[in-house]
C-alpha cells in the first residue's frame, strides 16, 4: 500500500510551489523583460481568477470587466500624474473603493435584466466608459493615455515592486479561494445552477449576484492598478471591450470550473503572446486557432482536460487492483 | 438651422442607417432563427470589404458584379465557419459564452488572415462611373453614391420582407426562430437551414462591406468598429427582431448625424447612451411588445 497523501496537503504544496517559482522569478531572470512577464502573468491572472467567480462560478456572463480594470488603472495614473508620485499608493486604495461603489450602483442596474441582457449591458457601459476616457483628451490623455507614471520611494526599483505585487495577487488570490469554497461560494454555484431553488431555500439571488459583482470587480481594479505601476503607463485599451474578451478567452482555455483555470489561462495566452510575437505578428492569429480547437475538442479547459485525465487514471488503476 | 443643412444631415444619417440595417439584419437574423450571436459578423462585413477591393481595384471587374461576387464569397466563409466550427457547440451546456467564445476566435483568425493576405495598410475603393459626382435638388447638393446606398437598402428590405413573408425557405426560417424541434420533426432539415441562414446574413454582411468601401477607408479593423455598432442596432431593435433592426439603425443613423453636427467631440457617446437607456428599460427591444419578464 503506497503512502496516502490527503488532497488539501496536495493543494498547499501546489500552492507553495507557485509562490515559491514566482519569488524566484527575480534571482534567476536574465533581463527585465522576464520580470515584466512575470508581473503581467501575476496581474492577469488575478484578473482572470476574480472574472471567473462571476462567469465559471455564478454564470453571469459580463462582457465589461475592463471598466473596472481600466477605472483601478485610471485612478493611480492621474492621481499621480496630478498630485504626485506620493499618491501612488492611497490612489490604489481609492481606486478600489471606487470600482466598489461603481459597480454597486451599475450592479443594481445591471443585475435587474439578466441573461444575455447583462452581457449586453455591461458591454455598453464597458464601451461608454471607454468613449469617455477616449474624448477627454484634456483630462485623460485620450488615445495617447499618460506615460512615465513611476511608483514612488523604493517601490520605483522593478524588484521591489514585483515582490509586492507577488504579495499582493496571492494574497488576494488567497482570499477569493476562500470565498470560492465557504458557504457564500456554494450559494453561488447554486445561482448559476439553478436559480429558482435558491429562492425556495431562502436565499436572496440579486443580492449575491449583486455581492459577487463587486467583489469581482473590486480585484478587477486592483488587477489594473498594479498594472499601472509595471508598464508605467496607461492607455484607453485598457477600457475596451476586446479587454474584456481577453480576460473571457483567458477563463476558458484554462476551464471555467477550476479555481486556478483562469490563471492558467491567463500564463498561457500571455506566454502564447510572447513567444509567437517574438518570431511573427501573427499572433493573435496563432491565439485565435489555439482556441478554436480548445473550445471545439476540450471544452473544460487545459486545467479541467487535465483534471478529468487525472480521473480516469485513477479509476483505471482502481479496476486494475480489483 | 435651415432646411438645406437638416436635408443633408438627414440623408447622411440615412446613408449610415442603411449600412448598419444591412449588417445588423443579418445578426439579428442568426440570432433570431438559431440563437447564435454571431460576434464575428464585422469581420465577414470586412471581408467583403477586402473582396470588394480584390475585385474591382486590382481584377477590375465590374463595380455591381463585384458587390454581388463579394457577398457570395463571404456568404461561403460564412457557411464554412458555421458548417464546421459552431455547428460542433450547439446544444452544449453554457454555450451562449461558447458562442461568444468561438465567434471571437474567428474576428481573431480572420482579422490576422486578412493582414497576411492584404497587407496593414488601408485601403480604398473608386466610386463605381456614374455616381461620383452630387445630384442637385436647388440648391441641396446631395452625394449621389449616396442615394444610390439608400437605394439599394430599400431594395434589400423589400426583397428581405418578400422572402420571409411570402416563400417557403422564409416561412421555414421563421418557423425555425419559434420552436426548432417541430420543425425538425416535420422532416427539415433545420442544421442545413441553419447554415444557409448563417451564409445569407453573413453574405449580406460581405456585399455591404463592398458597398460601404467607397465611403469609408477598408482597413483591418473595420470589423471591430462595426460589430458594435451593428449590436447596438440589433439590440434596439430587440434582439432577432428583423424590422427592429431597422427601425433601430434609423435611429442610431439619425442621432448619430445630428450628434456628429451639433456636438462633434461626444457624438460616438450617444449610441452607447441609447444603447444602455434601451437595455435598462426595455431589453426586449424598443418596438416590441412588452413581454412578462422571466427571472
Amino acid at each position: 500500500m503506497t503512502m496516502k497523501i490527503s488532497r488539501t496537503n496536495t493543494a498547499a504544496a501546489l500552492w507553495c510551489l507557485m509562490i515559491i517559482g514566482f519569488a524566484l522569478v527575480p534571482v534567476l531572470m536574465t533581463s527585465t523583460y522576464q520580470l515584466n512577464l512575470a508581473c503581467h502573468v501575476l496581474i492577469w491572472g488575478l484578473f482572470a481568477v476574480a472574472f471567473n467567480m462571476l462567469w465559471g462560478v455564478t454564470g453571469m456572463l459580463s462582457f465589461g470587466q475592463a471598466l473596472y480594470y481600466g477605472l483601478g488603472a485610471y485612478f493611480v495614473g492621474l492621481m499621480v500624474e496630478y498630485l504626485g508620485r506620493a499618491w501612488y499608493l492611497p490612489a490604489i486604495g481609492i481606486g478600489i473603493l471606487a470600482a466598489a461603489l461603481t459597480a454597486f450602483l451599475l450592479g443594481l442596474i445591471v443585475i435587474r435584466v439578466g441573461g444575455v441582457y447583462f452581457t449586453m449591458l455591461t458591454l455598453a457601459f464597458g464601451q461608454l466608459a471607454w468613449q469617455i476616457m477616449f474624448k477627454w483628451y484634456e483630462f485623460t490623455g485620450g488615445d495617447d493615455g499618460i506615460q512615465g507614471i513611476i511608483p514612488p520611494g523604493i517601490l520605483a526599483n522593478p524588484i521591489v515592486y514585483y515582490y509586492g505585487l507577488l504579495v499582493l495577487v496571492m494574497i488576494s488570490i488567497w482570499m477569493l479561494k476562500r470565498m470560492a469554497y465557504s458557504p457564500f461560494g456554494l450559494i453561488l454555484r447554486c445561482v448559476r445552477q439553478n436559480p429558482e431553488r435558491v429562492r425556495f431555500l431562502g436565499r436572496r439571488v440579486r443580492r449575491n449576484q449583486l455581492r459577487v459583482y463587486i467583489i469581482s470587480s473590486l480585484f478587477a481594479a486592483l488587477a489594473g492598478s498594479l498594472m499601472a505601476g509595471v508598464d508605467n503607463s496607461i492607455h484607453t485599451d485598457m477600457f475596451f471591450w476586446t479587454t474584456s474578451g481577453e480576460v473571457i478567452l483567458m477563463s476558458v482555455l484554462g476551464g471555467l470550473n477550476q479555481f486556478f483555470g483562469p490563471f492558467v489561462g491567463a500564463a498561457v495566452i500571455i506566454m502564447i503572446e510572447d513567444i509567437v510575437g517574438a518570431w511573427t505578428e501573427y499572433w493573435s492569429l496563432i491565439i485565435g486557432t489555439v482556441i478554436l480547437v480548445m473550445v471545439i475538442a476540450f471544452p473544460k479547459g487545459l486545467v479541467g482536460e487535465l483534471h478529468q485525465l487525472k480521473l480516469r487514471l485513477t479509476q483505471l488503476r482502481a479496476r486494475r487492483s480489483q | 438651422m435651415d432646411f438645406s443643412f437638416f436635408i443633408t444631415q438627414t440623408i447622411s444619417g440615412l446613408t449610415m442607417a442603411t449600412l448598419l440595417f444591412l449588417v445588423a439584419s443579418g445578426l439579428t437574423l442568426i440570432f433570431g432563427v438559431g440563437n447564435v450571436f454571431n460576434f464575428a459578423h464585422g469581420s465577414f462585413y470586412m471581408i467583403g470589404a477586402y473582396f470588394g477591393y480584390q475585385l474591382v481595384a486590382v481584377w477590375e471587374i465590374n463595380f455591381w458584379l463585384a458587390l454581388v461576387l463579394a457577398g457570395i464569397g463571404a456568404g461561403l466563409v460564412g457557411m464554412l465557419a458555421e458548417a464546421l466550427f459552431l455547428r460542433r457547440i450547439y446544444g452544449r451546456p453554457n454555450e451562449g459564452g461558447f458562442q461568444i467564445l468561438l465567434t471571437y476566435c474567428f474576428i481573431l483568425i480572420i482579422d490576422d488572415v486578412v493582414k497576411l493576405v492584404w497587407g496593414t495598410e488601408y485601403k480604398s475603393l473608386p466610386r463605381p462611373h456614374g455616381f461620383t459626382g452630387a445630384v442637385n435638388f436647388g440648391d441641396i447638393f446631395l452625394p449621389a453614391y449616396n442615394l444610390l446606398i439608400i437605394g439599394v437598402g430599400v431594395v434589400v428590405v423589400v426583397a428581405a420582407w418578400w422572402i420571409l413573408a411570402r416563400t417557403r425557405p422564409g416561412k421555414i426560417a421563421r418557423a425555425a426562430a419559434v420552436d426548432r424541434e417541430m420543425v425538425d420533426t416535420l422532416g427539415v432539415n433545420v442544421p442545413l437551414t441553419m447554415t444557409l441562414v448563417f451564409g445569407i446574413a453573413t453574405g449580406l454582411g460581405g456585399m455591404t462591406g463592398a458597398l460601404a468601401a467607397p465611403l469609408r477607408t477598408v482597413t483591418p479593423g473595420a470589423g471591430i468598429e462595426v460589430i458594435i455598432d451593428s449590436l447596438i442596432v440589433v439590440v434596439l431593435g430587440g434582439m432577432g427582431n428583423f424590422w427592429g433592426a431597422w427601425l433601430g439603425a434609423i435611429l442610431i443613423g439619425e442621432v448619430n448625424a445630428f450628434a456628429v453636427a451639433f456636438l462633434p467631440k461626444w457624438a460616438s457617446l450617444f449610441s452607447f447612451l441609447v444603447m444602455v437607456i434601451v437595455l435598462i428599460f426595455k431589453p426586449e427591444g424598443l418596438f416590441a411588445p412588452r413581454q412578462v419578464r422571466k427571472v
